[in-house]
Parts: C-alpha cells; structure tokens; sequence
C-alpha cells in the first residue's frame, strides 16, 4: 500500500533519512521506535509529505507522490494523521473540527458529515461533547477527537506520529484503547510510539529506526523477544 | 478664584457659542471621521495586500513573490521609519498639486499609506502566531493551502490582532490631526481657526481634545465588545 525506495531527508547539511526501503501492506500496524532525534518522526511525516523528502521515492496505492506533478492534496485525504499535539482547530466546536474537512473538500453534506460525526463521537466515547470547544477537553479528549477528526475523511491509512507523548499518563490508556479498537477494525496504521506495551500487544511489525536508518525490523514477539542489533538492546535495556 | 472660574467660562462660551462656532467644530469632526474611515480602509487593503506578500514569500519560491516582497518591506521600512508629517509633506507636494484636490481624499490617502504599513505588520505578526501544527493539521486532512488559510488560520491571526488592531486604528484617529498642515479643515485645524477669532487659544483646543477623547473611548469600548465576542471559544 505504502512503498518508500531510498527515501532521504537531510536538514541542510544534517542527514535525518539516510536511506529507508519499507512496504507497508493493506492492514498492517507498523509501529515505529527509536531514540529521540533518530528520525523517526521525520520518517512518517514524510509518508504524506508533509515533510518533502530530498531523496527517494514514495509510491501511495500505486501514484507516486514524490514526483511534482501529483496531486498531494487527494492523496492526503486518503491518509488520516493525529498528532502529538493534538493541533484541533481552537475556534471550531468539536463538531466543527470533525467535518469541516468532509463538508469543505465535496465528500459530504453537512447533514451527512454532522450524522457521520456524532457516530464517530459515540465511538470516541464522547458523545456529548459535540458542541464543546477543544480548550475546554482534556489532553486525552482532544486526542481522541482529533483521531476522529481524521476517520471522518474515511481514510485508507492512519498516521500515528508520538500520539500520546504529550498527554498525562493517566489519559494515555483511553488513547490508545481507542487505537487498539481502530487495529482490530482492520485499519492499515503507521504508529510513531514510545508505548511499548502497545507495539508489542497491536503491533505485526515493529521498526526500530536509530541514525536514519531501520536498524532493525520483526515482529514483536522476535524484535522484543530476542534483539539483534546492539543499539536496539541497548534502547530496549534503557525503556522496558 | 471666582473670577478665574469666570473667565474660563468665559473663554469656553466664546469659543463655542457666537458665530454659531460650534458648526466650525462640527464640520472639522465631520471631515476627521471621513478621512479616518477612508484611511482604515486603505490602510486595510494595503496592509492585507502587502501581509499576504510577506507571509506567501515565506514558502513560495516565485521569483515574482520574491521580488514583491523585497518591494514591501522597503515601503514598510521607510513608512515606519520616518514621521508622518514628513510622509504628508512629500506626498501632498508629490503626487497633489492640482489646486482643486478632494481634501478627504488626500487626508485619507496619506493617512491610509502610513497605517497600511502598520495594518501589515500587525497581520503579519498575527498570522506568524499560528503556531505551524494547525497548517498541519489542515494539510494533513487534505485541505489546499488556501482553504486552510481561509477556513483555520486567518480567523484565528484576527482574533489574535484584535486588540492590536484596535490601538492601531485608534491612533490612526488621532493621528489624522497631523493633516490639518496641508490646509485640510479636520477637526483640529478648524479648532485653531476658532482661537484665531477669539485671540484665546487654550479653550478650542480643549474642546477638539475632548472630540478627540469621545472618539476614541467609543472605538475603545467599540473594540472591546468585539473582542468578547469573539472570545467564546475560550476556556471557561
């Protein structure tokens, strides 16, 4: 579904993406770990180019979308993203926020989208929070609209990147169930993480990306179970 | 003291009364607050025209953008840098020699060049407060550039620059009195011309300063009922 070549990405003359060859199948759950600064982020970010790549291919449902000519902004409707920080529109009620995108890019009515909304809000566990503006949720709240904020556009793909890295550990648990429901519905997802309990329990693939490179790739029985690549269990020492 | 009070009373009767004087105050304020109206839109349209040069050139590599924005920050450099009596000078001798010029228009043409300048600095700064996520986050949902400016971060950067809007175009108000240097009838030259035929001086100027004062305690108190409005996306 997803197939990056030799992706690279230097920040001036700072090399962040050295090189990364990855398929990511229809229905996998590729959970990405690493050292902070190792690239990782940077690597996701460039799945739906929101990070331009400097080097390398990505080829999304067969359109390429390094080449100039691609329509990004189709293609990104096809790849939901939730943030570390959450980024819901401030002046937007929380209804607001989840169709603006559907309503304002033809895909529905707003009727459609109000309806498709409170159905999302059901599943978030937070239907009576239609009406309420983001500053008035909590941290945990506002992850969980924004990843129904991002399921509105009925996205092929889901883009995690460090979704509960800012929240309070007590709010961290309701976030994540929320992804692991998303995973068993059958959702292809792309997770940047330092949950490891979550990779290792949702995961089919988990990535371990340290100086730019995936240093090592397994399924997380094997990748937890026995680690190869020193830096890997010297990583694995320091988090579990 | 009694008599004190009484000349003073005197004074404000004599600048306001004979003649019908008052009518010279009210034709001044009428000629301010049009040259002030004009010059806020001006000085909107240039400072939206000119903030959206700035903000584009941050990311756009057209060689015309580049060339636009070099050419706005030059008018921003010199209008912010020089005093607007000088600004008024030049191009009042520049551009309005013809003899039967529209006062309104060059009060508010000189006025709205200097507070575009401004008005543009100001959106500028409004929309640099955005913090990048939110382009982000609309990108991200597959939003072009546009929508998401339009839709998620100007009406955010407006609410930010409310209140420095606000002061801007409170001193623009004020500022208009400047004007009066080119023979245009404001307000305040008409209160020099009443002083003139009463030899006393202190009372029209003290009257144009309590106009000047109305105007903007309502623009002020105008300004703040806006800013409660818009503050109801706040946490509460």
């Amino acid at each position: 579904m997803i197939y990056t070549k030799d992706l690279r990405k230097k920040f001036g003359e700072h090399e962040v993406l050295c090189g990364i060859t990855q398929h990511i199948e229809k229905g996998e759950k590729v959970v990405v770990i690493g050292p902070s600064g190792s690239g990782k982020s940077t690597f996701l970010r460039c799945l739906n180019m929101l990070e331009e790549p400097t080097g390398g291919e990505i080829i999304f449902e067969g359109v390429k979308l390094t080449d100039p000519q691609t329509n990004l902004d189709q293609i990104r409707q096809r790849m939901g993203m939730v943030f570390q920080h959450f980024n819901l529109f401030p002046l937007k009620t929380v209804r607001q926020n989840i169709t603006l995108a559907p309503v304002l890019l033809k895909k529905m009515t707003q009727e459609e989208a109000d309806a498709k909304a409170d159905e999302l809000l059901k599943r978030i566990g937070l239907p009576d929070k239609a009406d309420s503006y983001p500053g008035m949720l909590s941290g945990g709240q506002q992850q969980r609209i924004a990843i129904a904020r991002a399921l509105a556009m009925d996205p092929a793909v889901m883009l995690f990147d460090e979704p509960t890295s800012a929240l309070d550990p007590e709010m961290v648990g309701e976030v994540l169930a929320i992804m692991k429901e998303l995973a068993e519905d059958g959702m292809t997802m792309v997770v940047v993480t330092h949950e490891m309990g979550f990779a290792r329990e949702v995961g089919s693939r988990i990535l371990f990306i340290d100086e730019g490179i995936v240093a090592e790739e397994n399924t997380p029985y094997e990748f937890f179970g026995s680690p190869q690549n020193p830096r890997l269990q010297d990583f694995l020492s320091k988090v579990l | 003291m009694m008599e004190w009070l009484k000349s003073v009373g005197e004074g404000f009767y004599n600048a306001w009364f004979p003649e019908q004087r008052y009518l010279a105050y009210l034709s001044g304020l009428r000629m301010t607050l049009l040259i002030s109206l004009f010059a806020v839109m001006i000085g909107i349209v240039i400072g939206v025209l000119i903030a959206v040069v700035r903000v584009t050139a941050r990311t756009s590599k057209l060689f015309i953008i580049k060339v636009l924005d070099k050419i706005a920050l030059f008018y921003i450099t010199v209008i912010r840098g020089t005093p607007m009596i000088v600004q008024i000078m030049i191009i009042y001798n520049l551009i309005f020699t013809s003899p039967d010029t529209n006062p309104i228009v060059v009060g508010a043409v000189c006025c709205g060049i200097n507070s575009g300048a401004y008005v543009a600095e100001i959106i500028r700064a409004g929309i640099a407060s955005i913090p990048v996520g939110q382009m982000e986050a609309g990108r991200s949902l597959g939003l072009t550039y546009t929508m998401t400016m339009r839709t998620i971060i100007l009406p955010q950067a407006f609410k930010n620059i409310l209140p420095a809007l606000g002061n801007e175009f409170i001193s623009l108000v004020k500022e208009t009195s400047v004007i009066s240097v080119i023979a245009v009838n404001d307000l305040m030259k008409m209160a020099g011309y009443v002083g003139s035929r009463t030899w006393d001086v202190i009372p029209p100027y003290v009257i144009a300063a309590a106009i000047y004062l109305t105007m903007t305690l309502f623009l002020t108190w105008l300004m703040g009922s806006f800013e409660k409005m818009m503050a109801k996306s706040d946490r509460h």
